[in-house]
C-alpha cells in the first residue's frame, strides 16, 4: 500500500496528504514548468544575442527593448503557420514525436533544487508544512535524469523515421547512435558523483556539497571532490547528449537539410524548437545540481521586515551558476566546429567512456581505501599507475587496430594482383 | 490506490503486449514493446523496487529497444510483413502447441498461487536482509555477495560475445585470409 507514497522523499509527503500538500505540489509543478518556459524563450533571445556578439554582429534588435521579444514574435509566426503532415508520412507517430522530446526534458527538470538555505537542510516552512523546493524529490534520483535522457532519444529517432523521408531517416539514425553513446559516459560520470554522495538524491547531493568546505574559502563542490574529470567528461557527454554544436551532427545543415526535423513545421517545428532548449537548460541545471552545489552558498541578509528570506538566497545563487553555465554552453557553440561522424564516435567511445570508468573506479579505490585505513598515499599511487597502464594498453590497441584498417584500405586500392591470388 | 495503479497499468501492459504481437509494422510493435517495458516498470515502483523501475526504463526501453529500432531502420524492414508465407517449415504449429504449453504452467501458477514450480512464494524466498537498506543495497549485497562468482561469469560471457560479434563482421578478405592462413605455424 506504501508504494506510491513513498515515492518522493519529501517530508511534506511523509505523514497524511491533505489539500494544502496537494496544492502546494501541484503549485511547485506549475511553477517549475512557467519557469522553464519563460527560462527558454528568455534562453534563445540571449544565445542568438551572444553569438551575434561574438560574431561581431548585432542580433536581434527590433522586437522590444534590446530584441528581448524576438522569442515572442519567432513564436507567433510559427503558431499561425500551416500545419503540414507529409502524405508518405506514418502520421500517428509523427504527430507523436515532438511530445516524446517535450515532456522528458520538462520531467528531468523535477528533480533539480531550486532553492532553499542548505546551511540548514535546504527545508522551506510554507502554510507550517517543511518541503523543499524542488519538484520532485524520488529514491532513484538522478537516476530519473537518465531515464529520461534515455526516453528522449525516441523523439528524435521517431520523427526522422516517421517523416518519411531519407534525410530526416539519416539525421535519425545518426542521432539516436550518438544519444545512446554518449549516454554510457553521462552514467559513468553520474556514478563518481553517486559515489562520493552515497546516494541517488539530488536534495541529498546539494546537502553534501554544502558542508564545510576546504581552507575555509573553497566550498565542497563536486567538482572538486571528484577531481575535476567526472564534470570533464560529463560536460561533453552532455552537450553531445543535448545535440548542441559542435556536436550538431544530428542536424548538419551542409549534409542532411535540416535533420531528423526537416519535415516538420508550424507548432510541432516549434516543439522541437522548445524541447530543445528545455534540455539545454535542464542540463546545465542538473551540472550545477550535480558539480557546483545547486542552491548551496552563503546567506547575505536572512531577514526583510521579520519575514525569513534565507530560501531566497538558494535562488540567487542557483540562478547565478545556471547563468553561467548556460553562457559557457553558448561560447562553445559559438567557438568549436563541429565533429565529423567518426570523430564524435572515436571520442565518445575510446577516449571518454575509458576516462569516466577508469576515474570511478580510481575513485572507489580511495574510498575503500579510506574505509579500511589503508595509507591513502599508497592507494593513489598503485591506483594511478593501474590507471596509466590500462590507457598505455588502450592506446596500443586503438593504434593497431587502426594499422591493421589502414593496411586493409590501401590492400582494397591496389589493383588485384594474379599472383598473389594464386598463392 | 496501490490496486488502482495495479489495474490501470495492468491494462497498459496487456495493450502493449497485444500490440506488439498484432501489429504488422515493426516500428509500432516495437512502440508497443515500449509501452509494456514501462507499465512493467510502474508495478516495479508499486513494489517499492524504485531502482529496478529506473533500471528498466534505461536499460530496456532506452537501450535494447532503441538498438532494435536501429536495427529495424538499417534493414529497411519498417513495412508490414507478408505474413501468409511461412519462413521455416512446422514452425506455426510449433508455436501454437509451446504457447499452449506455457499459457497452461502460468495458470496453474496462478490458480494454485503458490510453491508448484520453484517451492517459494517470492523471490528471495525467506532470506530477509537488513529491514532499513533501499533496494540498492540489497540488490548489491546480493549481486555482488552472494552472485559476486555469477554476475563475474556474465560480465565475460558478454565481453566474449561482443569479441565474437566483432571478428564476424570484420570477417577477413581472400586475399587477408590467405595471409594469416601462411602465417600460422
Amino acid at each position: 500500500m506504501s508504494g506510491i507514497l513513498v515515492l518522493a522523499a519529501d517530508p511534506m509527503l511523509a505523514g497524511d496528504i491533505g489539500l494544502v500538500e496537494v496544492v502546494l505540489t501541484l503549485a511547485k509543478a506549475v511553477v517549475a514548468f512557467g519557469f522553464l518556459l519563460v527560462a527558454v524563450m528568455l534562453m534563445i533571445w540571449f544565445e542568438r544575442k551572444l553569438l551575434g556578439g561574438m560574431h561581431q554582429r548585432f542580433g536581434p534588435t527590433i522586437a522590444g527593448p534590446f530584441g528581448i521579444l524576438q522569442t515572442l514574435a519567432d513564436g507567433t509566426k510559427l503558431f499561425f503557420k500551416e500545419d503540414l503532415v507529409p502524405d508518405r508520412s506514418d502520421r500517428f507517430v509523427f504527430k507523436l514525436a515532438p511530445y516524446l522530446s517535450l515532456i522528458p526534458a520538462f520531467l528531468a527538470f523535477a528533480i533539480v533544487p531550486l532553492g532553499g538555505d542548505f546551511n540548514n537542510g535546504g527545508q522551506v516552512e510554507w502554510w507550517g508544512r517543511t518541503t523543499y523546493l524542488q519538484v520532485a524529490d524520488p529514491p532513484i534520483g538522478i537516476l530519473l535524469f537518465l531515464a529520461m535522457s534515455s526516453v528522449a532519444v525516441y523523439g528524435v529517432m521517431l520523427a526522422g523515421w516517421s517523416s518519411g523521408s531519407k534525410y530526416p531517416l539519416l539525421g535519425s539514425v545518426r542521432a539516436s547512435a550518438q544519444m545512446v553513446s554518449y549516454e554510457a559516459a553521462l552514467g559513468l560520470a553520474v556514478a563518481s558523483i553517486v559515489l562520493v554522495t552515497g546516494g541517488l538524491s539530488t536534495h541529498d547531493m546539494v546537502v553534501a556539497q554544502a558542508a564545510e568546505g576546504y581552507f575555509g574559502i573553497v566550498p565542497r563542490w563536486n567538482v572538486i571532490v571528484t577531481g575535476l574529470v567526472p564534470f570533464i567528461v560529463f560536460m561533453i557527454a552532455g552537450t553531445a547528449e543535448l545535440n548542441r554544436p559542435p556536436f550538431d551532427l544530428v542536424e548538419a545543415e551542409q549534409e542532411l537539410v535540416g535533420g531528423f526535423h526537416t519535415e516538420y513545421s508550424s507548432i510541432r517545428f516549434a516543439l522541437f524548437f522548445l524541447a530543445e532548449f528545455m534540455n539545454t537548460i535542464t542540463m546545465s541545471a542538473i551540472i550545477v545540481t550535480l558539480f557546483f552545489g545547486g542552491p548551496a552558498g552563503p546567506v547575505l541578509v536572512s531577514e526583510v521586515g521579520g519575514v525569513g528570506i534565507a530560501w531566497a538566497w538558494g535562488v540567487v545563487w542557483f540562478f547565478l551558476k545556471l547563468f553561467v553555465l548556460l553562457f559557457c554552453f553558448v561560447w562553445m557553440r559559438a567557438t568549436l566546429p563541429r565533429f565529423r561522424y567518426d570523430q564524435l564516435m572515436d571520442l565518445g567511445w575510446k577516449a571518454l567512456i575509458p576516462v569516466a570508468l577508469g576515474w570511478f573506479l580510481f575513485l572507489t579505490a580511495l574510498e575503500v581505501g579510506r574505509e579500511r585505513g589503508w595509507n591513502e598515499a599508497a592507494v593513489t599511487v598503485v591506483s594511478l599507475l593501474v590507471f596509466a597502464g590500462a590507457a598505455l594498453l588502450l592506446v596500443r590497441a586503438v593504434r593497431s587496430g587502426r594499422r591493421a584498417r589502414d593496411r586493409e584500405a590501401a590492400r582494397a586500392d591496389e589493383p588485384s594482383d594474379p599472383v598473389e591470388e594464386r598463392a | 490506490m496501490a490496486e488502482a495503479v495495479f489495474v490501470v497499468s495492468a491494462v497498459i501492459i496487456l495493450a502493449g503486449a497485444i500490440g506488439v504481437v498484432a501489429s504488422r509494422n515493426p516500428v509500432h510493435a516495437a512502440l508497443f514493446l515500449v509501452q509494456t517495458l514501462v507499465g512493467v516498470a510502474v508495478l516495479f515502483v508499486l513494489n517499492d523496487a524504485h531502482f529496478l523501475a529506473a533500471v528498466q526504463v534505461v536499460v530496456y526501453a532506452g537501450a535494447i529497444v532503441i538498438l532494435f529500432l536501429f536495427v529495424i531502420m538499417l534493414l529497411g524492414v519498417d513495412k508490414a510483413e507478408e505474413l501468409r508465407i511461412e519462413p521455416i517449415f512446422g514452425q506455426r504449429p510449433l508455436a501454437a502447441v509451446v504457447g499452449a504449453a506455457l499459457a497452461a504452467v502460468l495458470g496453474a501458477v496462478v490458480i494454485t498461487g503458490a510453491d508448484v514450480l520453484t517451492g517459494l512464494r517470492r523471490a528471495g524466498g525467506e532470506r530477509s536482509l537488513d529491514g532499513d537498506a533501499t533496494d540498492i543495497e540489497r540488490m548489491g549485497r546480493v549481486l555482488f555477495g552472494e552472485f559476486a562468482f555469477a554476475v563475474e561469469i556474465t560480465a565475460a560471457l558478454l565481453t566474449v560475445a561482443v569479441v565474437g560479434a566483432v571478428v564476424l563482421t570484420r570477417r577477413a578478405s581472400r586475399s587477408d585470409a590467405s595471409e594469416t592462413a601462411g602465417a600460422a605455424p
